[in-house]
């Protein structure tokens, strides 16, 4: 038997919680005011340390000026896919197709090629990934049982002007790289290519 | 005066006070962004730039403006496309108009010639004033009546009512002012701001004897801007309001009249309440401080003084005005009218017998 749990609601009257000076209302109005140009003043006298260069930074300010500078990412972040690499340079992936599979969105398409290596049998010869369909998931990295597919590049605006842009074929997704990996020369280059 | 001086500081002054009021509304819509920003914890318009600076984000507002006069006028299927076109404009020369009264200074002595620094001292400038804002709502009420767009109708027919139930108001505060200083015209009513109360320590500001009556008018006068919390012509987030079909500079103009006006209200409320140009203890000759000291300076630096005084006032009522307008939510339409009517117009009433009352006792 199930119990029935009775819920209490109290209702409570919102105009009658004002007082007589708060309809009057113009108190409130000089109450808001005072926090707002409380706020007004701090801030002014910040920008203008910083606008004379004493100060670098604003303390109450919490504006990010993206793109110039990046909220820190979290490291388990799932970000663009990359294709990782084996210590001789070929690629780990064996084009087993478990993530062409796995994906929800139907957006990895896999051709796969043999190659004489009896351990891996398999490579793939073409590997893309449409980002315009993906929807991040995360299943093709959980899939993946070489560790091949991962989604640690740190790389977040990704845009293009034509779909066909959003597609991401095997040497775009091989010469990426993890975040924490970057050197600055490849940062550069990568905003670069964002950019372009 | 030869008519080549007067013709000359006519227009001197013709010039002056609609630069003066123009350069302060283009200063507002850039504050518009940036003080509202200052006071929101935010930073504001700052990317476009010149030079690699964004010079505080003046640049943006010379982009927007290139943007608006750039951009393609679209003009909708109406049989009065000639009130259509016409229609910003009039709210525009109706704002500009009225500063013709405002008095910005005592008078310069040049030459030998004395120059009021006031472009047209009419013995009844009060009235003016009231009159040029009163007309200036036909831009507003033309423009959203010959849109052919019935949302662009409620707006004008909102500005309207809102502009009649305010400017009752402001009409009969003005009466206390009217009565506590015994004139009509601008300029005497600044100068008899110009004594000191309580053994010369205080000046004798509007304000000490009108108290009331200067919030009255002030809470009228921003009513008047018709900008948050009193948008409803515009109301942006219900009808978008009376300037719906407009685009290009057209809209710019109306938008750039609410600067206008905002810079007219503060010349009007700083006439009146706040002495105008007059600088405390400062008089003709220089100052004479209550303390005994005195410090003789130029006539005419004392005029540059005052001129001076008079922009920095007006300049503090822009920026209070802004600060109301990013603090307060903005009002429901039954709010709007049930503060004009049940609130502003009884409590101006009274002022106006106790005003009566005080001076006849
Ligand atoms: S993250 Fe999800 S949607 Fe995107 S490619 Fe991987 S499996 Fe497909
Ligand atoms: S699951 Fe891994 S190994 Fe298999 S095809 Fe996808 S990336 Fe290659």
């Amino acid at each position: 038997m199930a119990t029935q749990n009775t819920i209490r609601v109290s209702v409570r009257r919102r105009a009658a919680t004002l007082s007589f000076w708060e309809q009057v209302y113009l108190f409130e109005v000089i109450r808001g005011l005072w926090i707002t140009t409380h706020h007004f003043v701090l801030n002014l006298y910040y920008h203008i340390l910083k606008l004379f260069g004493i100060r670098k930074t604003h303390p109450l300010t919490p504006t990010i000026q993206y793109p110039e500078e990046c909220r820190p990412l979290a490291l388990r972040l799932r970000t663009l896919h990359r294709l990782a690499r084996r210590d001789d340079g070929r690629p780990r992936c064996v084009a087993c197709m478990m993530c062409e599979t796995v994906c929800p969105a139907l957006c990895i398409q896999i051709v796969a090629a043999a190659v004489d290596d009896p351990n891996i049998e398999k490579r793939p010869k073409s590997f893309d990934i449409d980002i315009g369909k993906c929807v991040f998931c995360g299943f093709c990295v959980e899939a993946c049982p070489e560790d091949a597919i991962r989604m640690d590049t740190g790389i977040l605006d990704i845009a293009s002007y034509s779909r066909g842009g959003m597609v991401l074929d095997i040497d775009r997704l091989l010469s990426l790289n993890a975040a924490t990996e970057r050197t600055d020369k490849e940062v550069d280059q990568l905003q670069k290519w964002l950019l372009q | 005066m030869s008519p080549v001086m007067y013709w000359t500081t006519t227009v001197a002054k013709s010039v002056y006070i609609l630069v003066f009021p123009l350069t302060l509304a283009f200063v507002l819509a850039w504050a518009e962004r940036k003080q509202s920003a200052v006071m929101q914890d935010r930073i504001g318009a700052n990317r476009a730039s010149v030079f690699g600076r964004p010079w505080l984000g003046f640049v943006h507002m010379v982009c927007d403006a290139m943007k608006m006069f750039t951009k393609e006028d679209f003009v909708p299927e109406t049989e009065h496309r000639f009130l259509h076109h016409i229609a910003p404009g009039i709210a525009m020369f109706f704002a500009l108009l009225a500063f013709a009264v405002i008095p910005f200074g005592n008078q310069l002595t040049i030459a030998g010639e004395t120059i009021g620094l006031q472009v047209a001292d009419l013995n009844v400038g009060i009235l003016f004033v009231f009159a040029l804002t009163s007309l200036g709502v036909y831009g507003l009420v033309l423009g959203g009546w010959s849109s052919n767009n019935n949302y662009a109708l409620l707006g004008a027919i909102r500005a309207s009512a809102q502009m009649i139930s305010y400017e009752i108001c402001i009409g009969i505060t003005v009466i206390g002012a009217i009565i506590a200083f015994g004139t009509l015209s601008l300029q005497e009513i600044v100068l008899a701001q110009g004594t000191h109360l309580l053994a010369g320590w205080l000046p004798r500001w509007g304000i000490l004897l009108q108290p009331l009556g200067f919030l009255l008018f002030f809470v009228a006068g921003i009513a008047e801007t018709k900008r948050v919390p009193f948008d409803m012509p515009e109301g942006e987030s219900e009808i978008i309001g009376f300037n719906l079909e407009y685009s290009s500079m057209k809209f710019g103009l109306f938008l750039f009249t609410d600067f206008v006006e905002t810079v007219l209200i503060a010349a009007v409320t700083v006439t009146f309440f706040f002495g105008g140009w007059q600088v405390p203890w400062l008089y003709e000759t220089g100052f004479a401080f209550p303390w005994g000291s005195t410090w003789a300076i130029h006539p005419n630096i004392a005029a540059l003084l005052q001129m001076g005084a008079f922009v920095g006032k007006v300049v503090f009522f822009c920026w209070l005005m802004m600060a109301i307008r990013w603090t307060l939510p903005r009002f429901r339409y039954d709010q709007v009218m049930d503060l004009g009517w049940k609130w502003l117009l009884p409590l101006s009433l009274a002022n106006v017998v106790v005003t009566a009352l005080i001076t006849l006792w």
